[in-house]
């Protein structure tokens, strides 16, 4: 029986949240009233060059400290080190409203609004690009270039192009072909905890910075190189952090505008965002137009699949390259689908960057393919659930483009939501306005690929334990939210079997914490949990030993169980911390490392091959020799499939969505009572983008219209369905108990079984996101 | 903190007493300061959380006179002799209060940014409503907004926080 896996465990660091003791970036007070405060003049054009910048009058105002500009820093940094795009503050141009272009360092707030105020900017417009089509276009003067040095014609970002089997060929066989263009708005994180960081610049050349982020580590490196400082004299503390969703995985212009500003004042500066400027911010879901093309046999064999994909990405390049092949690659699975064209583009526009959400790159053609499955299904009359299944791809497969699926429980997601919802007597059955639909998902465990190409583990996990007994978890994954302490003390503890109150974890400073690249793309529990585990298992072997020496008996004979050593032939024990004080005897403290690093990945790439020499031998090879293989690889994937059902108000347009059967195949439920939470977090974020939620600008100007919560609207709880949640648990061979991931793959199957279930209940097929009740009640109009 | 402009260069400071968390403070107040702001950085409770600073999220919820108020959207001089309590005053001896309990046992609180303005805004409905119902629960927290739970582990959290206090009465 398990120690702790599998058993809903409260969040180890929830009391500090619910009494209100959490440490956020906005409650650190550093001592002596030193601290500055920074704000960001920011760009009231879309597109324009700075001719201009003139502060003399406001360096003048009595209480400002220092005024940042270009002029101090021009590196350029980025999430991806192949597009590096963005500097601290702009130079020469501005690209979109809101764009960094100064920062004042005063003594309080209200000073450094007037200073901003008298910071003078002469600009020189330019017109704006807003329109992702236009991007595609050559340009005919310099000008026109947004980022120049991207390598690609006109404003494009990236371009993939990927054709596995032959489309042509499969479409001869097929009878049915259904195709259709798509059309996404943008999404945002809309996270409750407004991004800030404070930079701390000391008189021993050292620099610490607090910052609201999920990528400590990618910080660490940013400030690096955008200060020209070394890595070790940089410190990077995450506090707590109030929600990410994708929106805090990038180093951002103002945590390298703080630390200047510290830098050029020798006191700590403190940038705290308003609203407005997170939405500013951005990096939410792509605005993407999408067309695609499916075909089936009559038996219902899924024949070809045909994406073109064209992706806003807004003026920097953030996470785009691996955007731009998500929006292909993703939609390989859970379907047995072998012949595949994907043509897409992620274009440069002048508006606030996207980047990474949840779900990143999967969720709008997800939603493209499982809505053309439905009418594939009508039109060869299957029952959408069985054609579903009858396409599933088995345990231990490869898909077209050589993904390695090792544990996959789709079959069985669909069979569970299919059965739980009473799917035989409600779909096509229910009266008029009443619908039930399905959607189901498919999503990486971590990138196999780490995004720098260096031979270092994706993760690493120390584990101390010293004369109080206790047992200290060192680990660099973020903790926002989604529980990620809480795994890693479930990892370690399980090996353990200690009482789980003897763990702490320490997961907030870089200066601490071994390199975990970070809490994005799904990756926390398979990797740091997979090294926090083996980091445990080298500890317990310490304390074994020690118990051995103790009780005269060897290992084997010894178990360790629930805080004591027991020998089992004479049933003598002792308890964890005699064995471990045994165990630190002439030694010290007891120290377990473990790590992970993703097994070989691409045999056909020599680079990689060379990094991965010597992993390869441990783990299967996966992934083919195609340019971009390596994009979209994971060791392990996650499914889903959910049913929802709803009804639709004709006259109104207004969706009530009723209830969501959610079956997600997570390999193990580490924490069951996270990973509910995440499922039904996940079905909350999916029902905005289907049916309310919009990043809107203005088709001249790009300037965004609704950045704030009364006007870009969540799904508040009045319109929160019932969700039953079942966990299915496939045992994923290499995942740490058998886990992998649950807090992004579950939000694809929900908008397509929203879509799917308003055509059951009243035959309107909506291709545009949000599908608002606008757009219902016009479809509805039109189809009579 | 967001800065409500006025108009004088040298703005006058009243003097203003009020209770919160039991004690009686006196502050010199500006016209414009805003209650969040003296909360959080001039008596340093910072469990009161800002979100939006429109009223939007309710992150910054706190009780004043048994009622849930948005400090965000309250002058700091409108509290003149008002009883106030943020989220810093529920625990009462060793344990937790338990709204704040259910909320950490049942998954109410992930991220945590927003869980002090919901546990405030459970508070005043408890109070007021002993036995709520689900959809009672819905539309009281409907002022509060959270983008981690979905709400449902939120909703089940105040169910069960009820029971308890209900369960303690009856004892």
């Amino acid at each position: 029986m398990s120690h702790t896996v599998g058993k809903k465990t409260p969040l180890v660091d929830g009391a500090q949240k619910v009494t209100g003791r959490a440490v956020y970036i906005d409650d650190i007070v550093l001592p002596g009233k030193v601290m500055l405060i920074g704000k960001i003049l920011r760009s009231p054009f879309a597109h324009a060059k700075i001719k201009k910048i003139d502060y003399s009058k406001a360096k003048k105002l009595k209480g400002v400290y220092a005024i940042a500009t270009a002029e101090d820093s021009d590196n350029r940094f980025g999430v991806l080190p192949i597009t590096k795009d963005e500097t601290a503050f702009a130079i020469d141009k501005v690209t979109f409203i809101g764009d960094q272009i100064a920062a004042v360092a005063a003594t309080d707030e209200e000073t450094a609004i007037k200073a901003l105020d008298l910071i003078q900017v002469e600009y020189e417009e330019l017109p704006p690009i807003l329109k992702p089509e236009k991007s595609l276009a050559p340009i005919s003067h310099p000008d026109q270039k947004i980022q120049p040095w991207s390598k690609y014609e006109g404003n494009i970002f990236k371009t993939v192009n990927q054709s596995f089997g032959n489309v042509e060929k499969a479409l001869k066989k097929s009878s049915v072909v259904k195709n259709g263009k798509f059309s996404f708005n943008g999404v945002t994180h809309a996270f409750t905890e407004p991004m800030g960081v404070i930079a701390s610049y000391g008189s021993d050349k050292k620099l610490t910075v607090w910052s609201s982020t999920q990528v400590p580590h990618y910080l660490h490196r940013a400030l690096a190189e955008v200060m020209e400082m070394p890595m070790h004299r940089i410190k990077v503390i995450r506090p707590y952090v109030g929600g990410g969703f994708g929106g805090k995985s990038d180093p951002f212009p103002h945590e390298m505008a703080a630390a200047i500003l510290s830098k050029k004042t020798g006191k700590p500066v403190k940038i705290l965002f308003d609203r407005d400027e997170v939405f500013i911010s951005n990096h939410g879901r792509h605005p993407t137009k999408t067309e695609m093309q499916m075909s089936a046999t009559k038996d219902g064999e899924f024949t070809s699949l045909e994406i073109d994909a064209l992706i806003d990405g807004g003026a920097w390049g953030s996470f785009g390259v691996i955007t731009t092949y998500y929006n292909g690659v993703l939609s390989l699975g859970p379907y047995k689908i072998k012949n595949f064209n994907y043509n897409g583009n992620r274009v440069y526009t002048n508006k606030p960057a996207s980047g990474a959400m949840r779900g990143h790159g999967a969720v709008n053609s997800r939603f493209a393919v499982e809505t053309l499955i439905d009418e594939i299904a009508e039109d060869i009359d299957f029952d959408p659930c069985d054609l579903r299944i009858q396409n599933a791809y088995e345990p231990n497969s490869t898909t077209a483009n050589g993904f390695r699926i090792t544990s996959c429980g789709i079959k069985e997601c669909i069979e569970k939501v299919k059965i739980a919802s009473g799917w035989d007597k409600k779909f096509k059955q229910m009266p008029y306005g009443k619908g039930i639909g399905i959607g189901c998902g498919f999503y990486i465990s971590g990138s196999a690929l780490p995004i720098n190409w260096e031979r270092m583990p994706q993760s690493t996990v120390h584990v101390k334990i010293d004369f109080d007994g206790g047992v200290t978890v060192h680990s660099l994954a973020a903790e926002i939210g989604q529980g990620s302490d809480t795994v890693l003390a479930q990892c370690v503890g399980e090996v353990l079997k200690c009482d789980m109150s003897r763990i702490r974890i320490y997961s907030k400073n870089t200066d601490t914490a071994p390199i975990d690249l970070g809490s994005y793309s799904s990756r926390v529990t398979f990797m740091a949990g997979l090294a926090a585990k083996r980091a445990a298992e080298k500890i317990k072997k310490q304390i074994l030993n020690a118990a051995s020496k103790i009780m005269a008996s060897p290992i084997e004979n010894l178990e360790l169980k629930n805080d004591r050593i027991t020998e089992l032939k004479t049933k003598s024990s002792i308890s964890f911390n005699e064995a471990v004080r045994e165990a630190l005897h002439d030694s010290g403290a007891l120290h377990g490392k473990g790590h992970y690093q993703a097994p070989n990945l691409n045999p056909g790439l020599p680079r990689v091959d060379e990094l991965r020499g010597k992993e390869s031998e441990k783990g299967a090879p996966m992934g083919g020799s195609h340019k971009g293989a390596a994009a979209g690889l994971s060791p392990s994937y996650s499914m889903g499939a959910y049913v929802c059902q709803l009804e639709v108000d004709a006259e109104t347009g207004l969706v009530n969505v009723e209830k969501v059967w959610a079956a997600h195949d997570c390999g193990k439920a580490l924490n069951p009572l996270a990973v509910e939470g995440q499922i039904e977090g996940c079905i909350h974020m999916g029902l905005g983008q289907a049916l309310m939620e919009s990043f809107d600008y203005n088709r001249n100007t790009g300037r965004i219209e609704n950045p704030n919560f009364l006007d870009y609207r969540c799904i508040p709880p009045t319109m929160m369905p019932d969700v039953d949640v079942f966990m299915i648990e496939s045992g994923d061979p290499e995942g740490p108990f058998g886990a992998k991931e649950a807090g992004e793959g579950p939000i694809l199957p929900i908008l397509p079984a929203v879509a799917n279930a308003i055509y059951d209940a009243v035959g309107i097929r909506l291709r545009n996101l949000p599908m608002t009740p606008e757009k219902i009640i016009s479809a509805i109009a039109k189809k009579k | 903190m967001t800065l409500i402009p006025f108009p004088s260069k040298k703005i006058s400071k009243k003097i203003v007493e009020f209770n919160i968390n039991n004690e009686i403070v006196e502050l010199a107040i500006r016209p414009n300061d805003l209650l969040l702001d003296v909360i959080r950085y001039k008596l340093n409770l910072t469990g009161t959380k800002r979100g939006c600073d429109m009223g939007t999220c309710g992150c910054c919820t706190v009780i004043i006179d048994d009622k849930p108020v948005l400090s965000c959207l309250t002058l700091a001089m409108q509290v003149q002799d008002k009883k106030i309590k943020t989220i810093e005053s529920l625990q009462e001896n060793e344990n937790m209060h338990p709204i704040q309990e259910c909320f950490h046992t049942e998954g109410g609180s992930q991220c945590g940014f927003c869980t002090p303005g919901f546990i405030m805004t459970s508070f005043a409905l408890l109070k007021e409503n002993k036995n709520p119902t689900k959809e009672e629960i819905k539309e009281a927290i409907s002022g509060n907004m959270c983008r981690c739970t979905g709400y449902i582990k939120i909703v089940d959290s105040i169910k069960k926080a009820s029971e308890k206090i209900r369960g303690k009465k009856s004892e």
